[in-house]
């Protein structure tokens, strides 16, 4: 289980606008620890988000998006108090997933 | 056990794991493109992603900053202007693997994205957006005065 994220989601008339900050190292692969060893690579590789079970966004990723990825978008449609699903999955096959209502 | 009763318990894991967002259905049915994100250089990753014969668009916009103090941590809106614009892609000429992300937009979703991504250096970065099977790129020098990738 990875840590949780802050998602946020506002209707603005016409339009959803998500906010999404996931905590997540995204480790290239490529740096060294204090002793010269090199850290594996861990970084997110899928990214799914949802609107009352309609995907609205996916991505996927390499080690290049910074580490705590955030990401913003807008969707139309969405309404108050409806809800935004946001999951993640790693190269290491952990995953989270984190629900916001619109706001 | 019966073969109907087995199939039937294993779809059932199938649809448990997608209704608990484990699986999206998009994300079960499309695989995370290896061969475009270990590719080295853009021209390797546009073939990855069959996008070799992309040609430069004026309808990209790209907001990133002019010199990014920071190579780890570069904000950076993409959006694209073209009608039915499928997916958006970012790379950069220098990084050790030149592709960063692919994003989607299902239709009703705007295709614009602002995001965060890593340039080891100062770096062409280039937005490739696919609209109804074709690609176009456009392209933007950012100035990185502290890298994002080395150790």
């Amino acid at each position: 289980m990875g840590s949780p994220m802050k998602v946020r989601a506002r209707n603005d008339g016409g339009t959803t606008e998500v906010k999404i900050l996931m905590s997540h190292p995204m480790e290239t692969g490529r740096r060294k620890n204090e002793k010269g060893d090199l850290i594996p690579a861990l970084f997110i590789q899928q990214v799914s988000v949802q609107h009352q079970g309609k995907v609205v966004l996916s991505a996927q990723w390499g080690p290049a998006i910074s580490a705590n990825p955030f990401l913003s978008f807008k969707f139309r449609g969405g309404a108050k108090g409806e809800t935004v699903k946001v999951t993640w999955v790693d190269n290491k096959g952990d995953s989270r997933t984190d629900e916001a209502l619109i706001a | 056990m019966v073969r109907r009763e087995f199939l039937l318990r294993g779809s059932g894991l199938l649809a448990a794991l997608v209704a608990a967002g484990w699986l999206s259905p998009e994300a079960a049915a499309q695989e995370w493109n290896r061969a475009a994100f270990e590719a080295k250089s853009i021209k390797e990753a546009l073939e990855a992603l069959g996008a070799k014969d992309a040609s430069a668009g004026a309808d990209i916009v790209i907001t990133a900053p002019e010199i990014a103090e920071n190579g780890a941590v570069v904000p950076i809106t993409v959006a694209s202007r073209i009608a039915g614009t499928e997916s958006i892609a970012l790379l950069a000429d220098k990084n050790p693997s030149a592709l960063s992300g692919v994003f989607t937009f299902p239709v009703g979703t705007l295709p614009e994205v602002h995001t965060r991504v890593k340039l080891a250096e100062t770096s062409n970065v280039h937005v490739l957006v696919r609209a109804g099977g074709k690609f176009a790129f456009a392209t933007k020098e950012i100035k990185v005065t502290l890298g994002g990738c080395g150790g």
